[in-house]
């Protein structure tokens, strides 16, 4: 039984935007499940008492003063935008036709 | 086209159905800088003037968290008798939109800083409910988007969007009750009854603007019926674009009736977003998503987990304003209120800005006067709340104190406060360009009482003979002369040494 079906990896590549072929979706749902797989071998070892992990860094409460500092100007903000009007970014339209 | 909503009517529906609400509130905090960047919190302004790689979404940009609306939120979740956790951690929450230039929201999850609390809310008729908080957590706020060529600027039709990031980033807190039920007939009201209570308590703590119409304070109503008797919670509905308390009552009223209608007819209720049509006093349907939500959360891995000491709560415990309930109770004992009169200044919104006015150095009573009847008036003239007005609790203080230095009428007090409602400027700034200064020059009075008394030589007689009560004409000629800038009581006592 594999950890990840086929179908469910057709379902993420969707969410991520990503147009995936039936042969890709052959390759890596396979691909994904030897990973999954090989990652499901730290729940051997992690026993109960072991919080899942999700930061390397034994860190907490990094806060920053709550005090402005001068950030982009919007000329400089929008250099980089393929389009811009009106001191905005411009994106395509957000609805496809149907909707 | 889709067809005119059915609506039953508001009794029927509550004789055959229970209403059960959910309210989820999103309020943005006034701190100086945005939740992860350093970049002005500030509402308003040129589009993307207030942006940063972080706020953008740029590689490599990495977020730190604001400490101050740390602590707000811990205020916040404490005032609203919630626990706080002792470690959380915020959250990615992904969705392809626009109005997140990073693609996904940093929010929280699963671990909300607060949670399992609880807020008093008092009805007109002062019956209390007690409405249960299930968490409130931390979160940022999205960009705004303009869409360009469709009709009335809906997305639906749109040729391209136009986004403005200023507010992308800027910190956000969401309160989320439990369902609300058993509260029958009364359910808008007190839906409404919360958000009020709840901006109260939050402009207390200042902590944020609460300003609903700049959408510093917003409500999404969850509201279902389920059939009287049944145990099983009906499907509900989620309407947004709720932008003031008024609306508030009037979307949670309209869907019952709407539901109410679909469900008699052996209808269901689709599960849906619904965006409340403020001119029509309606919901419409808003885009059916093709697919359930599925937004990936998983831990943020760019922050370190939030783990507030008990010590800092407990210290955060000692500033939190007094709960909105016991300040009414002793607000009405200190001013000696009746409960009518209480209830009307808690009706009116005006039992924060009246005590501010108080504490800027005016009494009660003026206080109460100037907001509860001229001011409301405004408000209600111009469609907003009162403490929506461009007026601030310290410049009403200033113009009571002018009036009752005699440097103002109350007539003149009127109009110095349309200036300041105007935008004119401080009160002394509006006395000084409207010239409303009251004519306190003696001779200059005795000159027009002597003219005034020449004009009505019968009346003259009179007040000379004794009859004091004649005196107001002359006054009132006086006023007129002086076109109302004239100590109304100085005059009476000219007139009458005049005359003896």
């Amino acid at each position: 039984m594999p950890s990840i079906s086929r179908d469910e990896v057709a379902h993420l590549a969707r969410l991520a935007r990503l147009a995936v072929t039936d042969d890709e979706l052959d390759l890596f749902a396979g691909q994904l499940d030897v990973i999954l797989q090989s990652v499901a071998t730290v729940g051997d070892v992690a026993a109960a008492d072991i919080p899942p992990t999700s930061h390397a860094v034994p860190l907490t409460n990094v806060f920053r003063e709550d005090v402005v500092r001068p950030g982009l100007g919007q000329q400089q903000a929008l250099a980089s935008a393929p389009a811009a009007e009106e001191g905005r970014f411009r994106v395509p339209r957000i609805l496809g036709e149907e909707a | 086209m889709t067809a005119v909503a059915e609506i039953m009517d508001y009794d029927d529906v509550v004789a055959r159905f229970d209403p059960v609400l959910g309210l989820e509130v999103h309020v943005e905090l006034h701190t100086n800088t945005k939740m992860f960047c350093s970049c002005a919190n500030v509402f308003g302004g040129e589009p993307n003037t207030n942006v940063c790689p972080t706020c953008l979404g740029l590689p490599g940009s990495l977020p730190v968290v604001n400490g101050k609306a740390i602590e707000s939120a811990i205020r916040i979740g404490l005032a609203l008798n919630c626990e706080i956790a002792e470690w959380c951690r915020f959250a990615r929450k992904n969705y392809f939109y626009p109005d997140q230039p990073k693609n996904f929201q940093t929010s929280q999850y699963d671990e909300p800083i607060a949670f399992n609390g609880y807020l008093d809310v008092t009805l007109d008729d002062g019956e209390v409910v007690r409405v249960e908080i299930e968490r409130a957590h931390m979160e940022e706020d999205t960009g705004k988007s303009l869409h360009v060529g469709g009709a009335t600027g809906r997305i639906h039709g749109a040729e391209h969007s136009l986004l403005d990031y200023n507010r992308a980033g800027v910190p956000l807190i969401e309160i989320v009750t439990k369902t609300i039920s058993g509260t029958g007939a009364r359910a808008p009201e007190v839906a409404r009854a919360y958000v009020s209570t709840l901006r109260e308590l939050l402009r207390a703590l200042d902590v944020s603007d609460v300003r609903m119409d700049q959408g510093s304070l917003r409500c999404d109503a969850n509201v279902s019926l389920m059939p009287k008797g049944a145990s099983e919670l009906g499907t509900r509905t989620e309407t947004k674009n709720v932008n003031s308390l008024r609306s508030v009552e009037r979307a949670v009223r309209f869907e019952m009736c709407r539901q109410g209608a679909v469900l008699v007819e052996g209808g269901e209720i689709v599960q849906e977003t619904r965006h409340f049509e403020e001119a029509s006093g309606t919901t419409r349907a808003g885009r059916r998503k093709e697919t359930s939500e599925d937004y990936r959360y998983f831990p943020e891995p760019d922050l370190v987990p939030v783990a507030p000491s008990r010590e800092w709560v407990e210290e955060l415990r000692g500033t939190l304003p007094e709960p909105p309930g016991e300040r009414r109770a002793r607000i009405q004992a200190e001013w000696s209120l009746t409960d009518a009169e209480m209830r009307d200044l808690v009706n009116a919104g005006a039992v924060g800005l009246v005590a501010a006015t108080v504490d800027a150095g005016a009494t009660p009573a003026e206080a109460r006067s100037w907001w509860v009847s001229y001011l409301t008036q405004q408000a209600n003239s111009r469609g907003v709340e009162l403490a929506e007005l461009p007026i601030a609790p310290a410049q009403v203080a200033r113009v009571i104190v002018l009036v009752n230095e005699g440097a103002l009428t109350n007539k003149l007090a009127r109009e110095v406060v349309n200036g300041v409602l105007a935008g004119e400027g401080e009160p002394d700034a509006v006395v000084e360009a409207r010239g409303l200064k009251v004519v306190s020059d003696d001779s200059a009075l005795e000159a027009a009482v002597d003219e005034a008394l020449a004009a009505q030589p019968d009346v003259a007689a009179k007040i000379r003979d004794g009859k004091v009560a004649a005196a107001g004409a002359i006054v009132g000629a006086v006023m007129k002369a002086t076109k109302g800038q004239a100590d109304a009581k100085r005059v009476r006592e000219l007139v009458i040494s005049r005359c003896s």
